[in-house]
């Protein structure tokens, strides 16, 4: 525990320059007479920033910049950024490897997120972690895991954490409908429910394990049925609207601060790109991919902007915004590019605290 | 355990039977009744779920003792071992450091058959980012857990279950015994022989035995098998010219490949003879006590073995 003890890694502070300039973060204010909508516009800019990393992703990843894995979060964005929308800034969150979308909605910056991509030593993990490894301590979240399922259990431990201290956090974990029939998920959400501990577990179901869809995985279709045999308390629900995300996480985020509760909620999704980079996702037709896409949370939250007055002819206000996350992403990718790769000597000091243990 | 859970009380002890059964060895006898259920912690039998627990508590701030009822059971908790704990602090990029003690009873235990006989230390040494220490005494067996629970990586503590009916004499207080370090727990000149837990007494006795034929054998007690203190090794080796390792587990890798490569690489000037090895054999531990004997390293094929190392080969 003593300072003295830690590799000169943790002592360093994150590289300064990892946060955008001020004015590129900040996000506009268009609708400041109108609190709703003003959090609607919040939240639609946050949905439209992930989005845009993640294209910019599949573009440097296209282009060879981006090695390993790579999942993206299109058409998901509303889980995550409904979700931690519900939370207070000091709450946990824990996921899987499809992780980009929940880090920004936690607040990681798109630089360090995209200089991880890239491998570069300004990333979140100091270009260690990759794709699967989003973690930034600072904004609490505790990381993207490659393994499926395995941080269930983590996440279950952070909760005891909170619950051991009663700090009054709240632990949010996030796993695909691929997650649900490994050990680590039964036996997460049983200690999380045996001991009561403050914990929302959200299964995004996007109806795909890989190329397998849930019909022929799992012997039900409701994934949120799980919970009976806990004891714990479910919901389920299609993620179209990002305000009802929030709103119905809210519920158990609630009960898990209040009542020291686990929630097990099935939130329905869909993505719109293959499992990772390498899945033309033949497993699944045009039309279905179509429908879905008709259902974009994304293009529904523009429209209530747009429905609510943005975006009027000569009402520059969502312009302004849209714009305002160009500007962001491609400050991130610049950054990206531009910064250096790690050198050979975080490797020993990133192993283990103190001296290398060889 | 008591004193440290005294001194931090982020400390916890988790594991099955650590409570209301009051240990399944009774290693936590009392610690209920004295800290109470929030810090000693009974769980149903799954491994990977407490084991990954205990992980997500470290990483915000906790420190937890996890204890495996064997180390044989860790091995459904192997994945969040080898994938969280290990490589926690460099996926996140040095940002969440993972102070957390894995212990319980390893390797042999009389007659409990292949499942429940491993030597999981060789397993988990192999793996960057994980610390790992035997004690044999049990002054050491409390100052490398107080070191364990102390550091700020993963530690994994390997008792000995055929060692915890072993007496000895128990420093009162802060006794802390820093990881890394070898003793010398008898010296000699002519050969050296490296063991740790219950196999450093089998090399005592064979040490004995070898005294009587006129063969001065030092015997290096390993202690922390990650890091390795291969100083000490070396420095005995100079004085010996000779070394043989004795430990339980397969002789397929392992510690004792680790060893000789080390020490021929380091001290290859210094040796006289070939690196010899004393292991469990390289099949699965039988039941029949008989057959279970033959197979763990005992002291007669370790006065056997030196006596190779010598050229002093028995007829």
């Amino acid at each position: 525990m003593s300072a003295e003890k830690r590799a000169p890694l943790t002592r360093a502070p994150a590289h300064p320059s990892v946060q955008a300039p001020a004015r590129a973060t900040q996000a506009p204010s268009p609708l400041g007479a109108n609190p709703e909508l003003e959090h609607l516009s919040k939240l639609y800019r946050q949905m439209l920033l992930i989005r845009r990393v993640e294209e910019e992703s599949a573009r440097g990843y296209a282009e060879g910049k981006i090695g390993g894995f790579l999942h993206l979060y299109i058409g998901q964005e509303a889980v995550g950024v409904g979700a931690i929308a519900s939370l207070r800034p000091d709450d946990y969150v824990i996921t899987t490897y499809r992780d980009h979308g929940i880090a920004l909605a936690k607040g990681m910056s798109p630089r360090a997120l995209l200089a991880e991509l890239f491998g570069k030593v300004t990333g979140c993990s100091r270009g260690l972690g990759g794709s699967m490894h989003m973690f930034d301590k600072e904004h609490h979240m505790l990381g993207g895991y490659g393994i499926v399922g395995g941080h269930i259990p983590i996440a279950a431990g952070v909760a005891f954490a909170s619950k051991y201290r009663g700090d009054g956090r709240v632990t949010l974990c996030f796993f695909g409908e691929g997650a649900v029939s490994i050990g680590g998920f039964h036996e997460g959400m049983g200690l999380a429910a045996l001991w009561k501990l403050p914990i929302v577990f959200i299964c995004e179901n996007n109806e795909y394990a890989m190329g397998t869809p849930i019909s022929r995985s799992m012997s039900v279709e409701d994934v949120s049925l799980k919970a009976l045999g806990y004891g714990m308390d479910r919901d389920r629900f299609f993620a179209d609207d990002v305000l009802e995300v929030e709103r119905r996480i809210g519920e158990a985020v609630q009960r898990a601060r209040e009542q020291g509760t686990p929630t097990l909620v099935e939130v329905r999704t869909y993505r719109f790109r293959g499992h990772s980079m390498s899945d033309p996702a033949k497993y699944r037709t045009q039309a279905e991919l179509e429908e879905h896409k008709n259902r974009d949370p994304l293009a529904r939250a523009r429209r209530r902007l747009v429905e609510s007055g943005l975006g009027e002819p000569g009402d520059p206000r969502l312009d302004d915004l849209e714009k305002s996350v160009e500007a962001e992403v491609a400050d991130a990718v610049k950054f990206a590019h531009e910064s250096p790769e790690p050198g050979l000597d975080v490797l020993e000091q990133s192993t283990y605290s103190g001296p290398f243990a060889y | 355990m008591i004193e440290e859970m005294d001194r931090d009380d982020r400390v916890f002890l988790m594991g099955e039977e650590v409570g209301h059964y009051q240990g399944a060895y009774k290693v936590s006898e009392g610690m209920l009744e004295k800290f109470g259920p929030k810090r000693v912690i009974d769980t149903p039998i799954a491994e990977a779920g407490f084991a990954g627990v205990g992980i997500g508590a470290a990483i915000v701030g906790l420190r937890p003792i996890i204890e495996f009822m064997t180390w044989n059971f860790s091995a459904v908790a192997f994945d969040q071992i080898l994938n969280n704990a290990a490589k926690m602090r460099q996926m996140s990029g040095g940002q969440l450091e993972c102070p957390i003690v894995f212990r319980g009873p390893n390797a042999s235990a009389r007659q409990v058959g292949s499942q429940h006989s491993h030597a999981m230390e060789h397993i988990y040494a192999h793996v960057p980012g994980l610390k790992v220490v035997a004690p044999a005494f049990p002054a050491d067996a409390k100052g490398l857990l107080k070191a364990a629970v102390r550091d700020d990586n993963p530690v994994l503590v390997m008792e000995s279950e055929t060692l915890y009916g072993f007496k000895g004499d128990v420093p009162e207080g802060e006794h802390v015994v820093a990881l890394g370090k070898a003793q010398i727990v008898r010296a000699g000149k002519d050969i050296t022989i490296a063991a740790y837990a219950r196999t450093t007494h089998v090399a005592l006795e064979a040490a004995a035995t070898l005294e009587r034929a006129g063969v001065s054998a030092e015997v290096v007690d390993l202690r922390s098998l990650r890091p390795l203190d291969d100083n000490t090794l070396v420095a005995s080796v100079e004085r010996t010219h000779r070394l043989v390792v004795v430990h339980e587990g397969w002789p397929y890798g392992g510690v004792g490949a680790e060893i000789a490569d080390r020490v021929q690489r380091l001290a290859f000037d210094a040796l006289d003879g070939p690196i010899l090895r004393v292991t469990t054999l390289d099949v699965p531990m039988p039941y029949s006590a008989k057959l279970e004997l033959a197979c763990m390293p005992q002291p007669d094929r370790v006065v056997a073995t030196v006596l190779r190392a010598l050229g002093r080969e028995q007829s």
